[in-house]
């Protein structure tokens, strides 16, 4: 193909909306999954959004006093508050006749998989009109790595040093929303923005609490090259690790169902934060990874689409 | 949409009256060249890009545009690589910064 | 129109009067009653606004915080733990300069439990930022909710206020409270408009990392609303008078002209000092009571003002700064400094134990005829 030509013009076809409302000059780290993730969720809602970001790594990327990157109105908000605070906001805009706007909370696993729960719980029992987004890097990163809740088996973090490495499974975020009876909870990945915007887009058209479980790599935390993020985002799905799916009014369905899942160790092997692992414990990750897979093939079983 | 905060300006705040009553931004972070933190330059191979544009869409920064061909904004690249990595057909390379 | 209500209707029809959007409040003793009665007066469409009905204190102020970030009227009402668990977002309210309206029913914290009056929960907020007033009697509650709005919101000063009522001596304790028509009340409190808020047609962060170059800015403004906000408060009492009868300043004198004793209080023990002061006067004994309403911004001037003239004074705190003694005490202190007169710190009432007018009567007995102290407890089991 001769490249330049009115040819190649021609065929040129963007899979996301074009317009870029975050603007570059951010803070993020090399290779950042979570400021790719803010990139995609404000393609996918646009201008008419307002956004509540408790304390997490966005509350640095967006750039310190006076200047922000990120071209929508948000409100730094205490580190357990995304929920509530969304919640003021949401309410707001509908008693003062804004309900075009959009009310995002926008939260790292910490501030919802830990000190951020209870809030979300209330939002979600409320079903407050909002989104919810955590980009989940898997750790306290903005603080230094320290271990969440949802960091997984095997992962070392400065809490859990390679001699003492985190043993036990991260929290299922997604059951505990599901528990709530939100109109609708989804995982996304940021090695597949096309998913991630289709479900923001849908999320936005629904009324109540809307939920989304946003798989964001780490470069500085997982101790992985920054080239890789996107590729080992791909792994956490392929291998079944992170998988995509979504329930809507109850009823779940898996959006990517992998043919021939490849072995966990190809996604751990790319990550300092596994180095130490013994074959045994890959045996063991890859064991639960199974179970999961299982559990989530039988839950879509019992209350997927007729 | 007017954007009256998106001024890609350095802000000068000499005095307290200078400032608004609480922190509330003021310009866009565009000001931040973000330049400085690259060592390695990504360098799109122009007869290798068949313009499918998944540079664009993995860049984090965004210091990617979707033009024919893609066009890489060396003020904001920071040099992750991404789009080196994921391009299906090798048609970014890299060169070293300072050399 | 007459009614006669607790001090908790009269604070939830204060909100209701002021035309709240957002009212997000968690129940506590002895608050309950007016989240109560609000959610009933919202459900029942009387009042066009929305009612979050939050898990916790934390999140009620935080939801109060994003709906007035938004551009909302916002209302919320707590007591002592309840207030203690929002202490957080009591500084991220007032740093944030969001006028928000906080009724507390101040109460004793624990342990051991207990519900009774005691404003060491107020006092511990001291240094948040947030403006704070006492009530002595419900048609003050009423009238300083309503004039709190008018403050708060007023462009130099975009600070929050914590109205607050001693539990049950006026949570719950009746009283005549004229409540005015709403067109009065509307000319007098115009809906909240503020310039700077949350808009998709002017995005803006709010509360962005503020490295050392900024921060101590932000806080000098602060101080200098507090500063500001003394003379907000004495226009807004004088035309809360032209249009209600009714005037409110920063302190209150009551037959201190030629008081030379002065007890110095706040809180509901400011009427019964009152009552004292009538008694101890039958005797010949010249002395007056001197109220505070405002603790923050401390009304210094107002306060060497009145207190100037008097050969003694006492200052009665509900509450004790331990290792010290009462707030208001140091604070009169501090403000009286260089006037040598000597000052008696009274501490009274603590956990809701009552204060009467013979204890008060009592205070004045012992500034007669003992040395001044910082701590002197009354009715204390010795």
């Amino acid at each position: 193909m001769s490249a330049g030509s009115q040819d190649t013009k021609r065929k040129i076809k963007l899979t996301l909306p074009e317009e870029e409302i975050m603007s570059p000059g951010h803070v993020a780290c090399l290779g950042c999954g979570a400021s790719l993730g803010m990139r995609y969720a404000l393609k996918a809602l646009g201008h008419k959004t307002m956004m509540a970001i408790p304390a997490c790594c966005w509350a640095v990327i967006d750039g310190p006093f006076p200047y922000s990157a990120a071209g929508v109105p948000i409100h730094h908000s205490a580190f357990e508050t995304a929920a509530s605070t969304a919640a003021g906001m949401t309410h707001a805009l509908s008693q003062l006749g804004q309900d075009d706007v959009t009310t995002m909370a926008w939260a790292g696993d910490g501030g919802t998989f830990d000190i951020g729960l209870q809030a979300l719980s209330g939002a979600a029992e409320r079903n407050d009109n909002l989104i919810y987004v955590v980009y989940d890097n898997e750790a306290y990163m903005n603080t230094g790595i320290q271990r969440s809740s949802s960091t997984p088996h095997g992962a070392w973090t400065t809490t859990t040093p390679v001699n003492h490495y985190r043993k036990g499974q991260k929290k299922n975020i997604m059951e505990i929303m599901v528990a709530h009876r939100i109109p609708y909870a989804a995982t996304a990945n940021v090695a597949f923005p096309e998913d991630f915007i289709r479900k923001l887009q849908k999320a936005k058209e629904i009324k109540g609490m809307k939920f989304i479980h946003l798989y964001a790599p780490c470069p500085t935390g997982w101790k992985h090259a920054t080239d890789k993020t996107i590729e080992i985002a791909k792994l956490a799905t392929q291998t079944n690790t992170f998988p995509i799916y979504e329930v809507e009014n109850g009823v779940y369905k898996i959006n990517r169902k992998i043919k021939n899942p490849k072995p966990v160790a190809e996604y751990l092997q790319y990550q300092g934060r596994f180095r130490h692992l013994s074959d045994d414990e890959v045996a063991y990750i890859q064991s639960e990874v199974d179970k999961n897979w299982e559990r989530l093939l039988k839950l879509e079983q019992a209350f997927g689409e007729e | 949409m007017a954007k009256k905060t998106d001024k890609a300006e350095i802000i000068i705040l000499e005095t307290a009256d200078d400032m608004p009553p609480m922190p509330a931004s003021m310009g866009s972070m565009r000001v931040n060249k973000t330049a400085s933190w690259r060592s390695i330059r990504p360098i799109i191979l122009e007869d290798k890009c068949r313009r499918c544009m998944t540079c664009w869409k993995f860049c984090p920064e965004p210091a990617i545009y979707p033009t024919d061909p893609p066009t890489i904004d060396y003020d904001f690249c920071k040099g992750c690589g991404i789009c080196i990595n994921e391009c299906p057909f090798d048609a970014i390379t890299s060169e070293k910064e300072g050399k | 129109m007459k009614k006669v209500l607790t001090g908790n209707f009269a604070a939830a029809y204060g909100a209701t009067a002021a035309k709240v959007n957002v009212v997000a409040a968690y129940p506590i003793t002895p608050q309950t009653t007016i989240v109560e009665i609000l959610s009933e007066i919202v459900a029942d469409g009387h009042l066009k606004a929305d009612f979050i009905k939050v898990e916790s204190e934390h999140s009620a102020l935080a939801a109060c915080i994003g709906a007035q970030a938004a551009g909302a009227r916002t209302y919320t009402a707590t007591s002592a733990q309840g207030l203690a668990l929002m202490h957080e977002l009591i500084h991220w309210a007032a740093r944030g300069r969001l006028p928000i309206v906080l009724t507390n029913v101040n109460r004793a914290m624990g342990p051991g439990w207990s519900i009774w009056a005691d404003t060491t929960d107020s006092i511990s907020e001291r240094d948040t930022g947030w403006m704070q007033v006492y009530c002595e009697n419900n048609q003050e509650v009423f009238d300083t909710i309503l004039m709190s709005y008018k403050i708060a919101e007023n462009e130099d000063i975009l600070l929050p206020q914590l109205v607050n009522l001693d539990a049950f001596f006026l949570s719950h304790t009746s009283q005549v409270v004229d409540m005015y028509d709403q067109k009065t009340i509307d000319s007098f409190l115009p809906p909240y408009k503020p310039t700077i808020k949350l808009d998709v047609e002017n995005p803006r962060s709010f509360g962005a990392l503020t490295s050392p170059e900024h921060y101590y800015e932000f806080s000098y403004k602060i101080a200098m609303a507090h500063e500001k906000a003394k003379q907000v408060i004495a226009d807004t009492g004088r035309e809360f008078k032209k249009i209600f009868g009714r005037e409110y300043g920063m302190t209150e004198s009551y037959r201190c002209d030629d008081a030379e004793y002065i007890l110095v209080t706040y809180g509901t023990i400011a009427g019964t000092a009152k009552d004292a002061v009538d008694r101890m006067r039958e005797k010949g004994i010249k002395v007056g009571a001197f109220k505070i309403r405002y603790f923050r911004p401390f009304p210094v001037e107002d306060v060497v003002a009145g207190l100037s003239h008097a050969k003694k004074i006492g200052v009665i705190d509900r509450a004790v700064s331990y290792g010290h003694g009462g707030a208001f005490f140091t604070e009169s202190k501090a403000a009286m400094y260089g006037h040598d007169i000597p000052m008696y710190g009274f501490i009274a009432g603590l956990g809701g134990r009552d204060v009467s007018i013979e204890d008060i009567s009592g205070m004045v007995g012992h500034m007669q005829h003992q040395d001044p102290e910082n701590m002197i407890w009354i009715g204390v089991k010795k």
